[in-house]
């Protein structure tokens, strides 16, 4: 940490190597974690000074630049990560900004509470969950993380310290969460967390053979509490898009005989071997294999025949983290795309126009060879953040493999897609983005939120030193 | 951040290449500014002469597109070098190649001893390279990708009559590029040395001209070779010239 704000900002030993989530973007940060709010006091300072841009980063789980500075300093929130307070009677719970999902549920989760909303890994931090505002399988249902919290503290790039609630500095309050670290810093957030009567979840699984027939289907069971599809993008003709569904809803009081049981830590564990021998932490190196084209077809087509053959229609009890973090099963999985990498490409459309466009997604990726080897189907509903992705309707996630070869090529297909989500009414999620430029995010936004953020950015970082490398690209 | 140069706002997963080339402003350092340039690059430019360097960005820098940024710097203020590369590292946001030219060899009579002379020879074409060098290795070595170019020279592969000094510090800027290599290339860093014969520039009248070094030089770098003689045929003459035998080369007066 520079000494009063005097000494250097940028010393070379700080240099480290930044990468997204899916290791398909690199860029060097000067790096610095911090472990108290006055340490970043002094950083802001001294950045105010100098005029060195500052980002924020938690765990770095962002698919696109959400969480790069290139050429500038990049504070890292892993080490404030203090539990402050825990309340386990009415399930409030005040936390450092460092820390993460899966500490949060090992926290509470014996006392009964569970995460009201989780992304589908554990490993975020709140703070950047918050940046974000993440959704989970339950988006209709309990909506962004962001609707759960109670209050929080911000440090501003200014230097002034604010208390947000939904009611209190309400502005900051819908401004900073979705805010993408663009606004302030939390140093602090208050959450209410879900009271839960077993560790188990009631999950119920089965095929649709049409896309159409998902989004049916999907909406159907919209108010089940949890609901997602897995959508297979490289089936051919008419069964492109289909996929397998997903339902869950957390047990009464009295149906889980022995709660003490599943709700302990140990009960919810991810087991780290595969069929009882395999250690996990090898997996993504076979998985590597099947990663191109002809290997997620095959991929896509056996998982369908299994769900179809082996779980159509079967209810089963899952744990929380085995339904909740999938992507944590497999670990270092995004390491499977290869050296090049893979971007997640989320678009948000409402339920009119989802059908439609996201038929034309798929066709246009699979006819420019460049299929999505995993698609997620979501529902979602909309919400009150400034910057928000949320819209009546749905979301699809999907995943493309990025290599020397095709990055051209994936270029314009995103540029295209983006066009396509637009005439749409389509959104788009700044957690998963690569792809957005300043017109793309002025048109599904709209002039007036995007000047409203830009008079918010003015009134608590008149210097700018807030700055990612997606700000710079979205709203440069 | 105010007032440093906006460099076009990019898709993130296929950014330009950066480079910086130090000693840009004319001969071998201005062909291989303006090579890279045309090859995609958005270049750092940096040279003690401001106004050949400022033009020679303008003449980049054309339709309101910013390719090359000019930071004018000499070479031997060692002290301003770690703050430098960390602004151009801030303007240029990531770096691919660095390629350090800046290099003097002022005119020695062969009887003279200067120590001046020699020891303005050893700060640029040595302890500049040094300093700025290791800044670019730190930043390579930790993002474990990078190419590092050096122009030494066919000097450095004998000590002649007409300018020890000249000879040592491109000797010793090809024993530092070698260690560098050693060190670097466990990293995924590539060190090139290029070695000139004779290229037409200030400190030689005659020779090829610099744009057909540039090129020798740019296919080095896209290849990522080790070391590379410009026109080639330099590497077998001297390949004879490092055998003469020392009875017969200290006769001779070349």
């Amino acid at each position: 940490m520079s000494d009063n704000g005097t000494g250097p900002l940028l010393p070379l030993e700080r240099l480290n190597r930044l990468e997204n989530f899916g290791h398909s973007i690199h860029s060097p940060g000067y790096l610095y974690r911090p472990t108290q709010i006055e340490e970043i006091e002094e950083l802001f300072a001294a950045s105010r000074k100098q005029g060195v841009a500052v980002a924020l980063r938690g765990s770095g789980r962002s698919y696109g630049d959400a969480a790069l500075n290139s050429g500038g300093i990049v504070l890292n929130f892993q080490r404030m990560n203090r539990i402050l307070e825990w309340n386990p009677e009415t399930g409030i719970i005040k936390v450092e900004p460092g820390v993460t999902i899966e500490q949060l549920w090992k926290y509470t989760l014996e006392d009964g509470w569970w995460s009201p909303v989780v992304p589908g890994t554990m490993f975020p931090t709140l703070g950047g969950v918050l940046a974000a505002n993440v959704h989970g399988k339950n988006n209709w249902r309990a909506g962004t993380l962001g609707e759960h919290v109670l209050e929080f503290e911000a440090l501003l790039p200014n230097g002034k310290h604010v208390v947000c609630t939904p009611k209190k500095n309400k502005d900051l309050f819908y401004g900073i969460i979705g805010g993408m670290g663009m606004l302030g810093v939390f140093t602090s957030i208050t959450l209410q967390m879900k009271k839960v009567y077993s560790g188990y979840l009631e999950v119920k699984a089965w095929v649709e053979p049409t896309l159409e027939r998902m989004l049916a289907a999907i909406n159907e069971n919209k108010e089940e509490d949890y609901n997602v599809g897995w959508v297979d993008c490289t089936a051919f003709g008419k069964r492109l898009g289909r996929g397998q569904m997903h339902t869950a809803r957390y047990l009464e009081p009295g149906e889980d005989p022995n709660p003490a049981q599943s709700l302990s830590v140990d009960a919810q564990v991810l087991p780290d071997t595969m069929f009882g021998i395999m250690p996990k932490s090898i997996v993504y190196q076979f998985l590597r294999l099947g990663m191109n084209n002809l290997g997620a077809w095959g991929g896509n087509l056996a998982k369908y025949i299994l769900n179809r053959t082996l779980e159509q229609n079967k209810v089963d009890r899952w744990t929380f983290t085995e339904f909740s973090f999938l992507l944590d099963y497999v670990p270092n999985w995004e390491r499977s795309y290869g050296n090049g990498g893979l971007i997640q490409y989320q678009s948000f459309l409402p339920k009119e126009t989802a059908y439609d466009t996201y038929m034309q997604i798929l066709r246009l990726s699979k006819r420019r060879g460049l299929p999505s080897y995993l698609g997620v189907l979501k529902r979602h509903r909309p919400d009150d953040f400034l910057l928000s992705h949320a819209v009546d309707g749905f979301s699809l996630a999907l995943d493309y493999k990025v290599t020397r070869r095709n990055v051209a090529r994936l270029r314009k297909l995103t540029a295209d897609l983006n066009q396509i989500v637009l005439e749409g009414g389509g959104r788009f999620y700044f957690a998963k983005d690569s792809t957005l430029t300043p017109d793309v995010v002025q048109a599904y936004l709209g002039e007036e939120t995007v000047s409203k953020l830009k008079k918010l950015k003015k009134k608590v970082d008149p210097q700018n030193v807030l700055q990612t490398d997606l700000y710079k690209r979205c709203f440069g | 951040m105010p007032d440093s140069p906006q460099i076009p706002i990019e898709f993130p997963l296929t950014p330009k290449p950066r480079a910086v080339v130090i000693g840009a402003s004319s001969g071998i350092g201005a062909a291989v500014s303006r090579r890279l340039a045309k090859e995609g690059y958005v270049l750092a430019l940096l040279a003690r002469r401001e106004g050949r360097l400022q033009a020679l960005c303008d003449e980049l820098n054309q339709n309101d597109e910013v390719n090359a940024i000019a930071y004018p710097h000499n070479a031997t203020d060692f002290v301003a070098i770690p703050a430098l590369f960390q602004e151009i590292l801030q303007d240029l946001q990531r770096l691919d190649i660095i390629v350090f030219v800046a290099g003097v060899m002022p005119l020695v009579d062969v009887t003279e001893f200067n120590f001046d002379k020699e020891r303005l020879m050893i700060e640029v074409n040595l302890l500049g390279a040094m300093a700025w060098l290791g800044q670019a290795a730190t930043l390579f070595q930790r993002m474990g990708a990078g190419q590092i170019v050096g122009i030494s020279s066919v000097a450095g592969d004998r000590g002649r009559v007409p300018n020890p000094g000249y000879n040592t510090s491109k000797a010793a800027l090809d024993t530092y590029l070698e260690a560098l290599r050693n060190r670097l290339t466990r990293h995924g860093v590539n060190v090139l040395t290029v070695k000139p014969g004779f290229v037409e520039t200030a400190l030689s009248p005659k020779g090829i001209p610099p744009e057909k070094a540039a090129a020798d030089i740019w296919r080095a770098m896209k290849r990522r070779r080790q070391l590379i003689y410009t026109p080639f045929f330099w590497r077998y003459i001297m390949l004879i010239i490092k055998y003469i035998p020392s009875f017969i080369f200290r006769r001779l007066s070349f």
